[in-house]
């Protein structure tokens, strides 16, 4: 699967809503990094839609959305927006303090994982590479 | 100096001859039984050695070191009675949904033990938005909806303020305060009778650690700060207007030595930026409080607080020529870790709150806030928040942590250790000195930098095993979901009433005064003169609310975008 990309994945490590606790944020941005990925980092307190549109531009295969203070609430307006803006193949995961019965909702709303404090970088790392590829696969062709 | 001697030794020869020839066998036999050994380091990069002796520390230097609790240097204590006088505020963090059910919270806590209150608002507050403002499904979830005098009044209703200690998690520019001052003026509380604490008024921490707060520029920032200390140190005297926190800083993966330096390199500017503005040092000092995190590394922590309290006092009479003892008490509020807790075998969280509140009382504190064992897991639930208290009221009268003044003061090991640690805390300070002082280190991003540096290398000690942490890196165990506590969130119709009824409390006041108070208020932020905290006082009473306060504020002195270092 993996065959089929020519480069390395595009992530986009971000924080929506209200909170800047970006110490989790940061250290999972320094992962991706050094294992060779394409990370495009952002001060936090994001909007949703300046989210889609930096997608859009940097075209990412994946967003991180980091989440301390309860920000995670709003994932599934930002999953609704993305597939508004016809990047529905883009995946989604979310890091930080997540309730288990928020990532249920999380889960239904399309995102693809849920990392718990205590995640291991190899397991985070994997993840995200594999989804890329994912979202290579699942990219509209025109 | 020398009056007092640990001991009186007839023959100093012969017993240094004894000992070295002990601590040689010792050394001898320490090294067969254990070979080659890897070094053991503390998180400030301490190397810690396996055993202390009378020989790691000066003995004849106690009055100079160490000396009384409430003496110069401080060591073992600010205050000559410490935890047998008074043990420390409990001063428990609540805030959740609507000032009503803060309200009825409180007074629960009160009744449970808790001898202080701390009002923690909702993150849109925080970030300067009132809650018609921003995505209701935010609201409440982290603090409680405070945006108008009234909500204030709520929150502190039937809770008398000339007699209960109040702490406010109130960024600047202090609308907050200026609520409950107004308040205080409706239960007809003289201000002068009303104690606390501004916490989170430290702008610069919120600058290099801790995104969560709303910001004006830095220049703004420090325009803002100056007028409120000014406008208390006159009006109401027993408030704190500062709390400087150390806290963001080692929770965004400061050592505890950086975390100590960085600190008081805060506190040395902000004395610094008063005194240019010609107040007078022995009276802004006097209100200067700290606070600090508190992680599970017991000695290290216990060693970083007496360490700092010491320099404290020292630094306070080198640079700001005090001399009345008073004005050298390093007077802190301490938090324990919520960066140590786990979400694996969530329980253990409780041994590990209780080890960091040991840490806490040893090293001396005023002011205690345990968490809740589920703070990793979601905001904290009530059933948590009062183990968390239970656990302070066991470790003050079940395990009589309270009876003896800095029980270990004189062990070896920490009396070493705070040496140790007060040259790393030192070694910080001079590199901000070297930088300018604080708030230029900060324009230049450089401590930041030197955060983010320490936290990745923390991070990688866990990684790599070098740091064990329990059920996360080692016995891991098959999770038992029965231990997951209930999630607790605000009722959706609740929340969505409080945006109605500010929206209808908006519709309802007089337009004259806000138009009024708004144009006094810009008027004053525009003129170098006027004292900003003065005017929001006014401003709350002609029914301005917070976010509009603050928006006022943001255009006049701008806002203060967070600066990234990679």
């Amino acid at each position: 699967m993996s065959k089929l990309r020519r480069n390395p994945p595009r992530v986009l490590v971000t924080k929506i809503g209200l909170d800047g606790h970006d110490r989790g944020s940061r250290i999972v941005a320094s992962y991706l990094r050094d294992a060779g990925m394409e990370v495009i980092y952002t001060n936090p307190w994001q909007e949703i839609v300046s989210v889609v549109k930096m997608a859009l531009e940097e075209d990412v295969d994946v967003i991180g959305i980091s989440s301390l203070a309860t920000d995670h609430l709003l994932v599934p307006k930002l999953m609704q927006a993305l597939e508004n803006a016809g990047l529905a193949h883009i995946r989604v995961i979310v890091g930080g303090i997540v309730p288990d019965l928020d990532e249920v909702e999380l889960k239904k709303a399309g995102v693809s994982r849920v990392f718990h404090p205590g995640s291991s970088r190899e397991d985070i790392v994997a993840t995200v590479d594999q989804l890329a590829a994912q979202a290579l696969q699942a990219r509209p062709t025109f | 100096m020398g009056e007092i001697k640990p001991e009186k030794i007839s023959d100093v020869s012969e017993q240094v001859e004894d000992t070295n020839a002990a601590t040689e066998r010792w050394q001898i036999e320490y090294k067969t039984q254990l070979g080659a050994e890897q070094a053991i380091h503390n998180r400030s990069g301490i190397e810690i050695k396996a055993l202390y002796t009378p020989q790691d520390r000066s003995d004849t230097a106690y009055l100079e070191k160490l000396g009384f609790p409430g003496q110069p240097p401080m060591t073992r204590g600010i205050y000559p009675t410490m935890h047998r006088g008074r043990t420390w505020s409990q001063r428990q963090l609540i805030g959740l949904g609507t000032p009503e059910h803060f309200n009825a919270r409180v007074k629960n806590m009160l009744k449970a033990g808790a001898s202080a209150l701390s009002l923690i608002p909702c993150n849109s507050v925080y970030r300067g938005y009132d809650c018609d403002q921003v995505e209701p499904e935010l609201l409440g979830t982290c603090g409680t909806v405070v945006n108008t005098v009234e909500d204030m009044d709520t929150c502190l209703r039937d809770i008398p303020l000339d007699k209960v200690s109040v702490a406010l998690n109130d960024p600047l520019p202090f609308t907050m305060l200026a609520q409950m001052l107004a308040v205080a003026d409706n239960q007809g509380v003289s201000w002068s009778k009303i104690t606390g604490t501004s916490n989170q008024s430290d702008y610069i921490s919120h600058f290099v650690a801790n995104h969560m707060f709303y910001r004006l520029s830095l220049p703004g920032s420090r325009r803002v700060l100056l007028d409120a200390i000014e406008f208390c140190t006159d009006e109401v005297p027993s408030w704190n207007p500062l709390s400087v926190v150390g806290q963001h800083m080692q929770q965004a993966g400061a050592t505890p030595a950086e975390a100590m330096g960085l600190t008081l390199s805060t506190a040395l500017q902000y004395a610094k930026d008063c005194q240019v503005r010609g107040m007078d040092p022995n009276k802004f000092l006097a209100r200067f409080t700290f606070f600090f995190d508190i992680s599970i590394n017991l000695f290290e922590e216990i060693a970083k607080f007496r360490a700092g309290r010491r320099l404290w006092a020292r630094l306070v009479k080198e640079r700001f020529g005090v001399t009345d003892e008073r004005l050298m008490r390093f007077k802190f509020h301490a938090q324990t870790s919520g960066c140590d807790l786990t979400r694996q075998q969530p329980l253990n969280n409780i041994a590990r709150v209780t080890v960091q509140a040991m840490a806490g009382i040893f090293g001396g504190l005023q002011s205690l806030h345990t968490d809740g064992y589920d703070e990793v897991l979601s905001t904290p639930g009530e059933g948590a928040a009062k183990i968390a208290v239970a656990t302070q009221n066991i470790l003050k009268h079940e395990a009589h942590l309270c009876d003896v003044i800095d029980p270990l003061g004189g062990s070896y090991y920490v009396e070493s250790l705070t040496d140790e640690m007060e040259e790393e805390i030192l070694k910080v300070i001079h590199k901000i000195d070297d930088q300018g002082g604080m708030y230029s280190a900060v324009e230049n991003g450089f401590v930041q930098a030197m955060i983010g540096d320490s936290a990745i290398s923390f991070q990688e000690q866990v990684e790599s095993g070098e740091q064990v942490v329990v059920g996360v890196n080692a016995y891991q165990e098959q999770e038992d979901a029965s231990a997951r506590p209930v999630l607790e969130r605000p009722d959706t119709g609740i929340m969505q009433e409080q945006v109605s009824s500010l929206r209808k409390k908006k519709a309802e006041r007089s337009q004259v005064s806000v138009d009024r108070a708004t144009k006094a208020l810009r008027e004053t932020t525009q003129s170098e003169k006027g004292n900003i905290l003065a005017a929001e006082i006014e401003a709350v009473r002609a029914g301005l609310t917070q976010g509009e306060i603050i928006a006022v504020l943001r255009e006049e002195l701008g806002f203060g975008h967070p600066l990234i270092v990679a």
